[in-house]
C-alpha cells in the first residue's frame, strides 16, 4: 500500500513478483471447483465412484443422470454434509473442502439449494433473506446485530429480483411450491457465493417461472459460477452450458447438450437398454 | 449501531408488555411485601407468610420455566435434566447457608452438623471461601454454567439431537443425584442441607427477610423474562428457531449450530441456577430429590401447559401447574403424580400450544 502512496500513478499495488497467496478463492488457473477421483460407498453401494470433475469460474454447468447416479451425493461432498472416502475436492486452487465443516464451506463462497426447498417456514420472508445474508454469522455478533440500512436495501433488491416484494411480511410457509423454490434461492444470492449448487432448482414451478428462473440463471453466469442437477432437459436447453451427465457415481459423458444426447451411452442409460 | 441497545430494545416490546410488567413490579417489590409487613395479621388485607413463601417459591418455578422455555421452545432442545442446574445453584446457595449455622447447630460445632456425625475435622477443599456470600454468589453463577458448558459443548459437538438428547441429560441428572447422595460426597447424603438460620447475620425466618427474598425472586423473574425477550427478538433468537425448524439450511448459510445452541443451553442452566439459589432459602430445605429425574420432567409440563415459543406461557404454566399441586397434594396426595401424567397427555393431545395458544384461538375466534 506505501508503493501506492509514493508513486501516484499506480493506480493499484498489485505484487510484481511471484504468486502471493490471496484470501478467498484463487481461481488463477480458471478453475473453481475440482473433484479428483472422489469415491463414496454407503453400506457397500457405491454412490461416487472415482468422480472428476472440473467446473471453470464463471461457469453454468448442468449435470444430468438417472436416479441414483450420484448427483446429490456429488453436492453432499462439495457442501462437507459427506465426508468423500477417497479423492480430494477443491474449491480454487487452495481451499480443501474435505476438512472443512458445512458452515466454513458456506463462508468459503459456496451456497446451496436443496432439492426439496428448505426454507425457514416460521419466519418471515424478509427474515429468511436477513438470515441468509452474507456476513459476520458467529452468535455472539448475532447477539447484538442490527440490520443497517445497506442491508435493507440488499434485502428488498433481492425480494424485487425474485418477485416476493409485496410478501415481504408474510410467513415463508404459506408461499407457494414455486415462490419457496424462489426464495431459496434468494436466500443463496444473499450469501453472495462464488459458486451456487443448485438441486432441482425448477421443479414444481410453472413454465413462466421456470423461463424466469432459466433468464435469471443465465444473468448470474460470468460473475458466479453455477451447477445446476435438472431433469427438465427444456430447461437444460434453455441454459445452453456444457452438460455432464452422471452415471453409477462417476462422469458419463460431457459436452454440450445435442453431443450429450446422441451419445449412445447416455441413451442406453436413460432407456435402460 | 446507530440507534441505541435501550431504544431498539424499547421500541421491540409492545406497550401493553411493559404496562403488565409494571404492575407485576408494583405489586411485588411494593404492595405485597407492604402488606405482609406492614398490617397486623388481624388484618383482611394482611398478606400470611403462606402466601408469601408460595408465591416466591412459584416465581422461581416460573424462571426455571423460561430457561427451559428458551431452550425447548425456541432452540427446540428438549432438557429433561434441567433439575440438575436448579439443584446445583440451591446447593451452592445452600454451602453458604450452612456456615451461617455457625455454631448453633446440634453440635454445637463450627462445621456442619452432618460433617460432624460423619466424624470429619475440617471442612473438605471445595468448602473453603463457603463462609462468604460473595464467594456463594459467584459459585450460583459459575459451577451450574460450567458443568451445562461442559457438558453441551460435546453434546452439541457430537451433534446428539431430538429424543437421545433428552435421555442423556435424564441420565445425567440421575447420576448427578446418586453422587450427591453419598455421605462421602460432602453435601449432607440424602439428607442434604436444612435448619438454615440466618442470611448475613439476619433470622431467615423473620416477616424481612421473607419479604426480602420474595421481592428478590420476583426481580429475578423480571430480568429474566427482559433478556429472554431480548434474546428472542434479536437476529441470535431469529437464528435459534431457524436451527429448530431447519437446521441443515442454517449450518448450509454459514452459521455453526454449536455456538449458538452451546450458549442459550449455558444461559438457561445459569437461570435456573439463579432460581434454585433463590427457592433453598424460602424453602429451607435442598436435598438431591431435587435432581430426581421425575423433577426435570415436571420442568417440560409446566412449560408445555403454558405454552412453548412464548415467553409468558411457562410463567404461566409454572404458576397454574404449581398452585394446583400445592392444593391437589394436600387434598389427595396419592393422586398428583396420575393427575401431572395425564395433565400431559392431556395438553399434548388437546393442547399443543398450551394455555396461550388457547387464549390465542379464543382470541382468533372472536375476531373471526
Amino acid at each position: 500500500m506505501n508503493a501506492t502512496v509514493e508513486n501516484p500513478n499506480w493506480e493499484v499495488s498489485v505484487p510484481a513478483i511471484g504468486h502471493v497467496l490471496q484470501p478467498g478463492v484463487d481461481t488463477s488457473h480458471k478453475v473453481i471447483l475440482y473433484l479428483e477421483d472422489i469415491s463414496v460407498s454407503f453400506d457397500g453401494f457405491k454412490a461416487l465412484n472415482n468422480l472428476t470433475l472440473a467446473i471453470d469460474a464463471g461457469e453454468l454447468r448442468c449435470i444430468i443422470g438417472p436416479n441414483g447416479a450420484g448427483k446429490t451425493t456429488m453436492m453432499d461432498v462439495i457442501t462437507g454434509k459427506t465426508r468423500p472416502d477417497s479423492g480430494t475436492c477443491f474449491f480454487g486452487q487452495t481451499i480443501d473442502l474435505t476438512r472443512m465443516t458445512e458452515p466454513q464451506i458456506a463462508h468459503a463462497g459456496i451456497g446451496r439449494k436443496f432439492q426439496k426447498p428448505t426454507i425457514f417456514e416460521n419466519h418471515t420472508v424478509f427474515e429468511n433473506l436477513e438470515l441468509a445474508m452474507k456476513t459476520d454469522k458467529r452468535a455472539w455478533t448475532s447477539l447484538f446485530a442490527w440490520l443497517s440500512s445497506e442491508g435493507r436495501d440488499r434485502i428488498s433488491d433481492t425480494l424485487k429480483l425474485i418477485r416476493l416484494d409485496h410478501q415481504a411480511e408474510r410467513q415463508a410457509g404459506l408461499l407457494s411450491h414455486g415462490q419457496k423454490q424462489w426464495l431459496e434461492i434468494g436466500m443463496l444470492l444473499m450469501q453472495e457465493p462464488q459458486l451456487l449448487l443448485l438441486d432441482e432448482p425448477v421443479a414444481g414451478m410453472t413454465d413462466d417461472e421456470t423461463e424466469r428462473t432459466g433468464e435469471l440463471f443465465k444473468s448470474l453466469a460470468g460473475k458466479h459460477s453455477l451447477v445446476v442437477v435438472e431433469h427438465d432437459m427444456a430447461f437444460i436447453e434453455q441454459l445452453g452450458g456444457k452438460v455432464t451427465v452422471l452415471h453409477e457415481g462417476s462422469v458419463l459423458a460431457e459436452g454440450d447438450l445435442a453431443t450429450v444426447q446422441a451419445d449412445e451411452r447416455v441413451v442406453e442409460v436413460y432407456l435402460g437398454r | 449501531m446507530r440507534t441505541p441497545f435501550i431504544i431498539r430494545f424499547l421500541n421491540a416490546t409492545p406497550r401493553a408488555g411493559w404496562i403488565a410488567l409494571g404492575v407485576f413490579a408494583a405489586l411485588t417489590l411494593v404492595v405485597m411485601p407492604a402488606l405482609h409487613l406492614l398490617l397486623p395479621e388481624s388484618s383482611p388485607f394482611h398478606v400470611s407468610t403462606y402466601v408469601i413463601t408460595l408465591s416466591g417459591k412459584i416465581m422461581c418455578y416460573a424462571i426455571v420455566a423460561v430457561a427451559m422455555d428458551l431452550i425447548w421452545g425456541y432452540a427446540g432442545i428438549l432438557s429433561l435434566g434441567h433439575g440438575l442446574f436448579f439443584a446445583l445453584g440451591g446447593y451452592a446457595f445452600g454451602m453458604y447457608l450452612m456456615r451461617e449455622i455457625g455454631t448453633d447447630g446440634s453440635y454445637q460445632s463450627h462445621l456442619p452438623d452432618f460433617m460432624v456425625f460423619l466424624d470429619w475435622k475440617e471442612l473438605p477443599w471445595y468448602w473453603a471461601g463457603s463462609d462468604s456470600m460473595l464467594w456463594a454468589i459467584l459459585l450460583v453463577l459459575t459451577v451450574p454454567a460450567l458443568v451445562a458448558y461442559i457438558f453441551g459443548y460435546f453434546a452439541f459437538r457430537s451433534r446428539i439431537k431430538g429424543v437421545y438428547f433428552s435421555i442423556i441429560t435424564q441420565a445425567m441428572t440421575f447420576a448427578a443425584m446418586l453422587f450427591f447422595f453419598r455421605n462421602e460426597t460432602g453435601f449432607g447424603g440424602n439428607n442434604g442441607f436444612t435448619d438454615f438460620k440466618r442470611i448475613l447475620g439476619h433470622d431467615i425466618t423473620s416477616p424481612e427477610m421473607r419479604a426480602t427474598l420474595f421481592a428478590l425472586s420476583a426481580l429475578a423473574l423480571m430480568l429474566t423474562l427482559l433478556a429472554g425477550r431480548y434474546l428472542v427478538t434479536s437476529k441470535f433468537g431469529r437464528v435459534l428457531t431457524a436451527i429448530r425448524d431447519a437446521e441443515s439450511r442454517v449450518m448450509f448459510i454459514g452459521y455453526n449450530p454449536l455456538h449458538y445452541k452451546l450458549f442459550i443451553w449455558t444461559f438457561s442452566a445459569m437461570l435456573c441456577a439463579i432460581a434454585g439459589a433463590l427457592y433453598v432459602p424460602q424453602v429451607g430445605i435442598i436435598n438431591p430429590g431435587e435432581m430426581s429425574p421425575a423433577n426435570s420432567i415436571e420442568i417440560a409440563i409446566w412449560v408445555a401447559v403454558g405454552g412453548r415459543g412464548t415467553l409468558i406461557g411457562p410463567v404461566i404454566g409454572a404458576g397454574l401447574v404449581n398452585l394446583f399441586k400445592s392444593y391437589f397434594t394436600v387434598a389427595f396426595p396419592e393422586y398428583w403424580l396420575f393427575f401431572l401424567g395425564a395433565l400431559f397427555v392431556g395438553v399434548t393431545l388437546w393442547l399443543p400450544e398450551g394455555v396461550t395458544g388457547l387464549w390465542k384461538r379464543l382470541k382468533a375466534r372472536r375476531t373471526a
